[in-house]
């Protein structure tokens, strides 16, 4: 295992008291293993976020259990850190505020903005560590256009890349991050895994966010916090042609879950009028658009307006855009698609790449 | 093997060190002493003696008869014979104060029972209790007071407690969990009005999985946990721990022997520490104080402070850098730090009570120990206040 998934020249000569957060899964499993193996001083910790049921989430029992068994066959020491009222204060309320206000919330972005880069950042600080790192596929690489700068690049593993949830990383961040298996596939990462006999070698990934409980789902989780709202769907014209059972359920775009059964033109979301509890749906094009507006856009080092490459979801395509600010403030941009593109619901994040390394993101406007 | 040797233990309210005497017996009767106490042949006789004599032991110091002493796993499960023992002997409903162990509390939420709160200092409120029992007096199976709260140190007013339940709740068990007690209190004394009394060897210098219950005869018809083998007089079935059970009584009775002469010897270093944290750290709160400095009604061995604008957990992983050994309020099943019920029933904050810090002495304390906490916990303290709370981007 000579270095074998380290993307990052600066630790190969150096030891570093690392801080690896383990949820119990694979990668961040083998991350730790694999810092371990560079000689670095590694302790691992397993925040505990989400004190609710759970079936899925990265702070179970069982998922602790996992995190602290692989860190004692590694020989390092494993600590949990409760950040539960600060992940319900930065994460889940906000989740919850967001759907009841019509947007579209992304709460993996807000947890790493929020918990895992922020409070979880300078607790590791205080308590003397050098770096973070986490098992995200993604990695930390030098700007060959300005080589005085870091930035998050894709993971090696393009399925699994998740340069997207970090979007919001800056310069402070990226010098004290590491990524470990972001130089590997998840193939290798589980293989390494198996090869070192860790219990988490064939552990499912983890699927959807992790405070939602499949069983009643994000249905369930909203209508027990927030009174949901019957709306009516209406076509192109104001036809009614149907309802769902909550506004607060629909997004942008969707076609699945109307209810239409058999149509045979395709109909999407196309509008949401949460005031009235009004959806209305139609056909495909009805969501393009020649440009987007972006808010609360956090740049890795600094605005870059100009050609870039765009992308609205996790594992969505990448597309060919115009940067552009907006009243001279960096925090707003408009970002001017070079084909009309869907409109992106208010909420998601907005990602912009420059060869294939992001230089800033924010949230979806209106 | 973990590494003991610099270690600056302050964690003798989770546990204690094994005695090496304790260590010696069990590992004497591991080896040689294998009989099945309930057998009828010499070896079993053999193992049947350890046992005898240990009961004797354990009940002179415990102040009861060798046969009101039933052996079990732990200070857990004498809890919770006592409380659901009771409960079902009578069909009634238990009482306990909201500062019980979980031990206790769980047991009687779980039997539909009512608690008593307690006020800032931690003593139990004895007006509210008065009112529950004219109230309730005719349907309550047991009132369970704890001796000594495992966070705070905070000592109950054990007397007033039986005195009430005797006046206005005659036909009430009173059970006490004395876990943290036998330490620091003449346990024999204390709960001699007491019909059920548990205690647990790890706390005094025994063995894990080894704790006993002590019932008097009022309580005789406690219903047993554990079915079975008809041991323990039928209160509580299963094959005896004999090495445990004769590593508890040897711990009891040297703990009993030494225990005038060490509590004021811990009470003095307890006071120094507390004293120098108190007066050299801001925004720090000490529990179980009736006023700043005044610790007479806390064990001698508990310093728990609550510092301002930090989390328990990031100052026991920095103490722990320093070999310190501490520990927080309690833990859920994951290992997280949660705000403990106790402070919470004392009218902390929950902020406050996320940052609390209990240091446990014992018999074996050092003053290095003690000086070694005083020189680290305030720079600690300091350096989590300004590095995780500044800065904060949120």
């Amino acid at each position: 295992m000579s270095g074998k998934g380290l993307d990052d020249k600066r630790n190969v000569n150096e030891r570093h008291d690392v801080v690896v957060a383990m949820s119990g899964g694979v990668d961040s499993s083998v991350a730790a293993a694999l810092l371990v193996a560079q000689g670095h001083r590694v302790v691992g910790v397993t925040l505990k976020l989400w004190g609710g049921d759970s079936d899925s989430g990265c702070c179970s029992v069982s998922d602790v259990d996992d995190a602290r068994r692989v860190a004692q066959q590694l020989g390092i020491d494993h600590h949990v850190f409760n950040f539960g009222d600060e992940f319900d204060r930065f994460v889940v309320d906000p989740y919850v505020a967001d759907h009841q206000a019509g947007r579209t919330p992304n709460p993996c972005v807000e947890c790493n903005r929020h918990i895992k880069f922020d409070r979880f950042f300078r607790r590791a600080d205080a308590l003397g560590f050098d770096m973070v790192a986490t098992g995200h596929h993604a990695r930390i690489v030098d700007d060959p256009a300005r080589p005085d700068l870091r930035r998050v690049g894709r993971g090696a593993d393009g399925a699994k890349d998740q340069s997207y949830v970090l979007h919001m990383l800056d310069q402070d961040q990226l010098a004290r991050l590491v990524f470990p298996v972001g130089a590997m596939t998840k193939a290798d990462v589980r293989a390494l895994a198996a090869d070192l006999g860790l219990r988490t070698a064939d552990k499912p990934d983890s699927q959807d966010v992790c405070f939602i409980h499949s069983v009643g789902g994000r249905e369930r989780f909203l209508g027990d916090r927030i009174p949901l709202r019957p709306a009516r769907l209406v076509d192109e014209t104001g036809v009614e042609i149907g309802t769902v059972d909550s506004v607060e359920m629909v997004t942008l775009g969707q076609r699945r879950g109307l209810n239409l059964g058999g149509d045979a033109n395709r109909r999407y979301v196309v509008d949401i009028d949460h005031a009235s509890a009004t959806v209305t749906v139609g056909e495909r094009h009805r969501l393009l658009v020649d440009e987007q507006r972006v808010e609360a856009v956090q740049w890795s080092a600094g605005p870059e307006y100009g050609a870039s490459t765009v992308q609205c979801s996790a594992h969505g395509a990448p597309r060919s855009a115009t940067v552009e600010p907006i009243d001279g403030d960096a925090s707003s941009i408009r970002v001017v698609w070079q084909e009309p593109q869907q409109r992106v619901a208010a909420g998601q994040s907005v990602v912009l790449y420059r060869d294939d390394m992001v230089v800033g993101g924010g949230t979806a406007g209106v | 093997m973990t590494d003991t040797l610099g270690a600056h233990y302050l964690d003798n309210a989770a546990t204690t060190p094994l005695r090496p005497s304790v260590l010696d017996i069990m590992t004497s009767v591991l080896a040689a002493t294998y009989g099945n106490p309930s057998g009828a042949h010499r070896l079993a006789r053999a193992a049947n003696q350890v046992v005898d004599e240990s009961r004797e032991s354990v009940s002179a110091v415990l102040g009861a008869e060798p046969g009101q002493i039933v052996f079990t796993s732990g200070g857990t499960e004498a809890d919770n014979l006592a409380i659901t023992g009771a409960v079902e002997a009578t069909g009634k409903r238990p009482v306990c104060s909201a500062i019980e162990h979980h031990a206790v509390l769980d047991p009687v939420v779980h039997h539909g029972g009512l608690t008593v709160g307690v006020g800032g200092d931690g003593r139990i409120d004895l007006d509210q209790l008065a009112d529950v029992l004219r109230s309730h007096g005719t349907e309550l199976a047991v009132v369970s007071i704890m001796a000594a709260n495992n966070e705070t140190g905070v000592i109950q007013p054990l007397a007033e407690v039986s005195a009430l339940v005797r006046e206005l709740a005659p036909d009430t068990l009173l059970h006490t969990d004395a876990v943290q007690a036998l330490c620091w209190l003449d346990v024999a004394s204390v709960t001699a009005d007491y019909d059920l009394v548990s205690i647990s060897a790890h706390k005094f210098g025994g063995p894990k999985g080894t704790g006993a219950l002590v019932v008097r005869d009022r309580a005789r018809s406690l219903v047993p946990l554990l079915k079975g083998g008809g041991q323990e007089r039928g209160r509580r079935g299963g094959t005896h721990n004999v090495a445990g059970i004769a590593g508890m009584a040897v711990a009891a009775t040297e703990t009993a022997a030494q225990r005038a002469s060490r509590v004021p010897e811990v009470a003095a270093r307890r006071d120094r520490l507390a004293d120098t944290i108190c007066s050299s750290v801001d925004g720090v709160v000490e529990t179980g104080v009736r006023s700043p400095g005044d610790r007479g009604h806390k064990t001698a061995n508990i310093c728990h402070l609550c510092f301002e604008g930090i989390a328990s957990e990031a100052l026991l992983f920095l103490l722990e850098k320093h070999d310190i050994m501490a520990s927080a309020a309690s833990s859920c099943s994951s290992g997280a730090m949660e705000p403990s019920h106790v402070l919470a029933a004392m009218g902390f904050d929950r902020d406050l009570a996320f940052g609390s810090l209990r240091l446990s002495l014992g018999y074996d304390t050092t003053d290095d120990d003690v000086e070694t906490a005083i020189a680290t916990i305030g720079p600690a303290v300091e350096r989590l206040r300004q590095r995780e709370r500044d800065g904060d981007r949120s």
